[in-house]
């Protein structure tokens, strides 16, 4: 038998409020009222998310990175969940969340550590709320549950969200983050940026049924949104997080969306995907679809435009100066944190190594 | 000074544990209501409540994932794994994230877990139920790894496994969760969590052990002596990272080593104790450090599983292998 697409489309049940063509449109379930700057606000964070990943496509492109997780096309999914979360949430992401950390006011260099080779993670999680990327695929969606179980337990007013995509979705780790959440009524909210791929596979290769009817079988709510749409996004995970906080459990996002880059700077997707797959992503644009709906209403006009355009500029540039400028770590630190309290074993290596490295300038002396 | 059995020690430790840090949790399958196969956790659901001893679903990575989301928290979680063949769904969890979370994070995030895996086998269990997965752990940098051999220990060390800030996979020695000895509940405790033990002192060989081989190793050690040879056990207690520098006296003292695991012998703890006792004792070593230990088979089913245990006699044997190089 021949496996059969399943999701031809988005399908009746998406959520949608901004049309791809820039029209605005109500939904009887999710309702956004935002105000002008608010809607301009979305847009130079989509505009500038999209720029911190084209700047960092280039550092890699250039040999200063030695690898990028590209977001390109799913600005929309990360500004909508990013904004969505309030200072006290928590963010367990994956490796691509370069979006949701700009929203939560994670310096962009500070994602380059990892891709750079200098660090495994440039940040403090609790500076931001906002956890290291997870690079095994679906672990930190435990994490976060483990998380939201603590927060029940603090009386926190706090939520979580988990950040995974389609292929995740097949992880056993995912599926018992379902069942944890489900059971315990853990406050967080599974976020999944459904790209369509998983480096080469299809989202038929991970699922029979629309990723988020599974929710249903854990036994708390899935809802399916326009991953292009910010302010649907918006919306539906406000909603989720306004559940999660209020005791109600967990929910499921579906963020349909398109990964219009690579899966990492380290792969070719001409080897699995059709152009015309990518053309018609491109109509659904998640940036065009916003300054359409933005200019069509008199909410800006092409002073903004150009002024966030500088901001870009202005972005990108701190990008690349505080790349150049990230240290190369000391040899020696590389037995740096392995336990918060040491170790013979590795005080007995550490001196060794020392010593080592120290009978090479002796030498040239 | 109480009678305690090992598994009753540790009930008193983990609940002396509850008291004195209100982050403290136990969750694992069964610890709550029944308070464990083994009863480790008896009563403790009774009296601190099922938000702080947790009755998880039937998944360990689940636990042990979920458990490092509560300590990123600032909780302190004690995860049991029922048994030792059951460790292993949530071996990512531990190698992956448990492991390298203070590491990656500059040491901004600490994992202060502790996971209890009964170990060990000679209890006539079915499969899975028996095995000794020590070695994976130790092997793992980022982890640390004890066993206790008796109800003192077992009292003391768990106290002090939680209360540490890094991860810490505590073997318990499940055959000899029945053992009792008398255990001084109050004061502090005789030695820390990383010293290693001399449990027997002797002159003529050192036979180096842990967990429930202790037991065994005393044993031979005592019918030894009838034949006139002076066996030294020392009781390793720390496995990640070990305490070299008894073990190094020791076998400098005696010029024997000879090292006793139930663990399958191939790339083993017991083979990293026999690489670095050889290069640190070279020159006082009088002969070639032998290991006894289960063999390079899975745990045999347990009409022959003394058969694959380290006993007396195979002990003995090495002793007088050693003895007469």
């Amino acid at each position: 038998m021949a496996v059969q697409s399943v999701q031809p489309s988005e399908g009746p049940e998406l959520v949608q409020l901004l049309t791809p063509e820039g029209e605005r449109v109500e939904h009887p379930d999710y309702s956004l009222d935002l105000t002008f700057g608010e809607y301009r606000d979305l847009y130079r964070d989509l505009v500038m998310v999209r720029r911190i990943d084209t700047e960092a496509t280039a550092l890699q492109r250039q040999g200063e990175l030695g690898l990028w997780a590209s977001l390109l096309g799913q600005e929309a999914a990360q500004v909508g969940a990013g904004r969505a979360l309030l200072s006290q949430d928590f963010a367990f992401p994956t490796y691509r969340e370069h979006g949701v950390a700009y929203c939560k006011g994670v310096d962009p260099v500070t994602l380059l550590g990892l891709f750079r080779g200098v660090n495994q993670g440039g940040w403090n999680p609790y500076d931001k709320g906002f956890q290291l990327y997870t690079i095994v695929i679906g672990s930190q969606t435990l994490h976060a549950t483990g998380y939201a179980m603590g927060l029940q337990r603090d009386g926190s007013d706090g939520a979580v969200m988990a950040f995974f995509g389609d292929g995740a979705s097949s992880q056993g780790d995912v599926n018992e983050a379902f069942v944890w959440s489900s059971v315990f009524q853990a406050p967080v909210v599974f976020f999944c940026q459904n790209n369509q791929w998983a480096i080469s596979e299809p989202l038929e290769r991970q699922s029979r049924i629309p990723l988020y009817q599974r929710a249903l079988g854990f036994g708390f709510p899935g809802v399916r949104v326009d991953g292009n749409d910010v302010l649907a996004v918006l919306a539906v995970a406000r909603d989720a997080l306004a559940r999660a906080r209020e005791g109600s459990g967990p929910t499921l996002i579906e963020a349909f969306t398109y990964r219009m880059g690579p899966h990492t700077t380290s792969d070719d997707p001409t080897r699995y995907r059709l152009a015309a797959e990518l053309e018609t992503w491109k109509l659904k644009d998640p940036i065009e679809r916003m300054k359409a709906y933005l200019s069509r209403n008199g909410m800006a006009d092409g002073d903004f435009f150009a002024q966030v355009d500088a901001e870009a500029d202005a972005l990108a540039a701190h990008i690349r100066a505080g790349c150049l400028s990230l240290p190369d770590p000391d040899p020696l630190t590389l037995f740096d944190h392995v336990y918060a309290g040491g170790s013979s074993l590795l005080e007995e290596e550490r001196e060794q190594v020392a010593a080592y490295l120290a009978s090479f300038e002796e030498a040239v002396h | 000074m109480a009678t305690l059995t090992l598994g009753k020690a540790l009930n008193e430790g983990l609940r002396k544990s509850m008291e004195t840090d209100s982050k403290v949790l136990i969750m694992g399958e069964d610890v709550g209501r029944l308070g464990g196969v083994f009863r480790v956790t008896d009563g403790l659901q009774k009296d601190f409540g099922e938000d702080r001893v947790i009755d998880t679903p039937l998944a360990e990575s689940g636990i042990i994932g979920t458990a490092v989301g509560l300590a990123i928290r600032g909780f302190r979680p004690v995860c049991e794994i029922q048994f030792d063949g059951f460790v292993f769904p949530a071996f990512d969890q531990i190698v992956s994230q448990v492991a390298k979370m203070h590491y990656r994070s500059a040491g901004h995030v600490k994992l202060p877990i502790t996971i209890r895996i009964p170990f060990g086998g000679g209890i006539g269990a079915v499969e899975h139920h028996s095995e000794s997965p020590e070695s994976y752990f130790c092997h793992t940098p980022g982890l640390k790894v004890v066993s206790c051999s008796n109800p003192v220990d077992a009292y003391w060390m768990i106290q002090q496994a939680v209360a540490s800030d890094d991860p810490i996979v505590f073997f318990e020695p499940k055959r000899r969760y029945w053992d009792k000895a008398d255990v001084d509940t109050a004061g502090a405790a005789p030695l820390s969590l990383w010293d290693a033990n001399v449990a027997r002192e002797g002159s003529q060989a050192t036979v180096i052990t842990y967990g429930p081989s202790v037991k065994t190793c005393l044993e031979a050690a005592a019918a030894a002596q009838q034949e006139g040879q002076d066996l030294e056990v020392i009781d390793l207690r720390s496995l990640s990272p070990i305490d070299w520098e008894a073990v190094f006296t020791s076998v400098r003292k005696t010029g024997h080593a000879i090292v006793v695991a139930e663990a399958p012998v191939y790339a083993s703890l017991s083979a990293e104790v026999a690489a670095r006792v050889t290069e640190r004792c070279f020159y006082e070593l009088e002969a070639p450090v032998l290991r006894v230990t289960g063999f390079s088979t899975p745990y045999p089913t347990s009409r022959i599983e003394e058969d694959y245990l380290p006993d007396l006699d195979r002990i003995l044997d090495a002793v007088d292998r050693s003895l007469a190089f």
